[in-house]
């Protein structure tokens, strides 16, 4: 987080406006979109920057987030830049075509409003919608504020070109999407240095003999899933230096990880997206009243950034987890990862407690962080989630 | 005898992994063949699929994207923008789906697709029914028609693609077939002349799933077209209709008693299919002599 020095770069923006304005920069040459609440102001944004003809794309509104995906696939494999954004019941429509994109190696950069997910219907902060994709093969980034899902819009689209995956940016319904806060808008040039034009290996085109997506033999896909493999343990050794080239260009960076307040603590409360926002208000009175409470905030959820929370955590006596969202028979998705990437810490493994807090938007308040993580003092901790209120 | 109008380009390779005596791949190499090299295309799961590869080979000398089925239209409509914003406007953006891909699943697509009046030609290869998965029932197979998922004959009829997609006001949508060569490689030209979304929904009698020999391919689909089963057609802007081969000259029993599918008909059934082909022929033709009037009179 950075201060704002200096307003006069900055506008009043939505999350969804503030990653409107982070593909624009990002001069996206396709843009296959279908409206969904609390998506749509993403999509008309883009659409009236394109109506003024401040962007060079162009932009295809089929019948349906299925085929919006699908388009953008077959666009990214031409050798165009493409943007896209959906929520909720929109990524679950896509789900065949997230795969395919990933199997594809199609770096097409996706902003999700995480939202709810039917049945029943609702338009709630719940980060289910994502998360149930973390198995198609797209990275995923988890944003807190207007600014970050800004930066990492920008950030995506290089971590994506560079290691051929496509890649999602995600921030909560309405607390990030539809909340206003002053944002930077950085120089085009300056987004123009940081990202090039987009200028592929391999793409369809006539005359190039390359093709993609037959039918190919049980060797030929097995060597596709190791070559992907490999493509996402590049991700965050990119995702670093994307961040850091951001930070030395723009003053701000987010890490793969951030360590908040972390370094004497003896509990760190775990979470992503707003909630981090709401936990470090919640970290700092805790600090203020004499406790020795930190904040990891994962920003990079896909690929896991195992290596990142084994150090943050390592020696940590507990971990709280903060779940906004709800694996049927499981529990919560981050309190699960990150288990299962503290495996073998032995010794300096600290004890892991898995809440669900706030799953389907309910508020969760400072003070409710709190009392949660006062709560784990006397409980020992439970391989399952536990749900909190 | 007719000679084949078709310049060979060798852009459909031999040694594809189409059955022998397959109508589809016939079709495909006449329809690459004249669309020419500056083209790209799109399939979704089919026997065009299989006939493109497999990987690392390729059956056409122009490029191939592979979606999903449900998603052709889409994906073409994404590969045209793409080259649109790369320079390469003139170069074709050719769809390839089966009938399962184009009136099914893929319907959804197709028709956003043609609502925006997208540049791509959409070609049907149209054998009446899920061939590459066993020979199950699509929309379009025709009524009592047999097939794995309609053992008993399918109890409705073929649905009207040309009709809806006219509905839809599309520039240009045509139907032809493998037994008149000279009017599809006709119709591919013309479309390469039209800006915007073209449908060619061809004929292509399945050797296999209609239980039919290996060299009756082309006669079996003439027989298509002079019973009045599948009758070549066209229609511009959704309303100008022209009837390409106005000559209904035989029984539909001539056509359906060379296939397996239709082994199983007895004489009510046999006259409700031919009822049902003269009511839709009349009212081709009707519709084909107001375009005709309608253009008389300016």
């Amino acid at each position: 987080m950075s201060s704002i020095t200096n307003l006069a770069d900055h506008q009043l923006l939505s999350g969804n406006h503030a990653v409107a304005w982070g593909a624009r920069l990002a001069r996206p040459q396709v843009i296959p979109v279908y409206p969904i609440t609390p998506q749509s102001p993403i999509m008309e944004k883009l659409g009236d920057f394109h109506a003024a003809g401040e962007i060079d794309a162009e932009v295809l509104t089929p019948e349906s987030e299925h085929s919006a995906m699908a388009a953008a696939i077959a666009a990214s494999l031409a050798g165009a830049r493409v943007f896209t954004a959906t929520a909720s019941q929109g990524i679950l429509l896509m789900h065949e075509l997230l795969h395919y994109a990933a199997g594809g190696r199609a770096p097409i950069v996706m902003c999700n409003v995480n939202r709810t997910v039917a049945s029943p219907w609702a338009f709630w902060p719940d980060a289910t919608d994502s998360l149930s994709q973390r198995d198609t093969g797209w990275i995923q980034l988890y944003s807190e504020t207007p600014q970050e899902s800004l930066d990492s819009t920008i950030q995506a689209f290089r971590v994506a070109e560079t290691v051929s995956l496509p890649t999602m940016v995600c921030h909560d319904a309405f607390y990030v999407s539809h909340a206003m806060e002053p944002v930077a808008l950085p120089d085009q040039a300056l987004v123009d240095g940081y990202l090039p034009a987009y200028d592929p290996e391999h793409f369809v085109e006539p005359g190039r003999g390359e093709s993609f997506g037959y039918v190919i033999d049980q060797a030929t896909f097995n060597r596709t899933r190791r070559d992907l493999d490999e493509a996402m343990a590049r991700v965050p050794e990119t995702l670093e230096e994307a961040d850091t080239a951001w930070r030395e260009l723009t003053g701000r960076s987010y890490g793969v990880i951030e360590r908040y307040r972390l370094d004497d603590a003896d509990t760190a409360i775990v979470t992503m997206g707003s909630m981090a926002g709401t936990a470090r208000v919640a970290v700092d009175e805790m600090r203020a009243a004499g406790e020795r409470v930190g904040l990891l905030k994962v920003r990079l959820f896909r690929p896991f950034p195992v290596a990142h929370v084994r150090t943050a955590l390592a020696g940590i006596g507990r971990a709280v987890v903060l779940d906004r969202n709800y694996s049927p028979g499981l529990g919560g998705m981050l309190h699960q990862e990150l288990k299962a990437a503290l495996f073998g810490l032995n010794g300096s493994t600290p004890a892991v407690h898995g809440l669900l807090a706030g799953v389907g938007g309910v508020n969760v308040t400072p003070e409710k962080i709190r009392q949660f993580v006062g709560d784990t003092t006397d409980r020992e901790p439970q391989p399952q989630s536990l749900w909190v209120e | 005898m007719q000679k084949i109008d078709l310049v060979d380009r060798d852009l459909f390779n031999p040694g594809h992994a189409a059955c022998p005596g397959c109508q589809e791949s016939l079709a495909l190499r006449a329809i690459l063949n004249t669309i020419g090299p500056d083209a790209a295309a799109v399939f979704p799961p089919s026997c065009g699929a299989v006939i493109c590869g497999p990987h690392p080979y390729s059956s056409l000398q122009i490029p191939v994207f592979q979606t999903s089925l449900e998603s052709a239209a889409a994906a073409a409509s994404g590969l045209r923008r793409a080259l649109n914003q790369r320079g390469k406007h003139d170069t074709t953006v050719v769809c390839f789906a089966g009938d399962g891909g184009t009136y099914d699943i893929g319907f959804q697509a197709l028709s956003s697709a043609v609502e925006r009046n997208e540049n791509i030609l959409y070609v049907c290869f149209d054998n009446e029914g899920y061939m590459n998965t066993g020979a199950q029932k699509s929309s379009s197979t025709p009524l009592h028609a047999s097939t794995a998922s309609t053992p008993g004959g399918k109890p409705s009829k073929k649905k009207d693609i040309i009709g809806i997609l006219a509905a839809h006001g599309i520039p240009y949508v045509a139907t032809a077939a493998t037994g008149h060569m000279n009017d599809l490689i006709a119709k591919v030209e013309k479309s390469l002349t039209i800006e915007g979304t073209r449908f060619l929904a061809v004929l292509v009698p399945c050797l296999d799933g209609w239980g039919l020999p290996d060299d009756s391919g082309v006669s079996v689909s003439r027989l298509a077209v002079d019973s009045g089963m599948w009758p070549l057609y066209e229609v511009e802007q959704g309303h100008r209709y022209t009837l390409n081969h106005d000559n209904k000259t035989r029984p539909v029993a001539d056509y359906l008693s060379l296939q397996k599918r239709y082994r199983h008909l007895d004489e009510t059934q046999l006259a409700e299919v031919q009822a049902a082909v003269d009511q839709d022929w009349a009212q081709l033709r009707r519709r084909a002599a107001e375009s005709t009037e309608a253009r008389a009179s300016g």
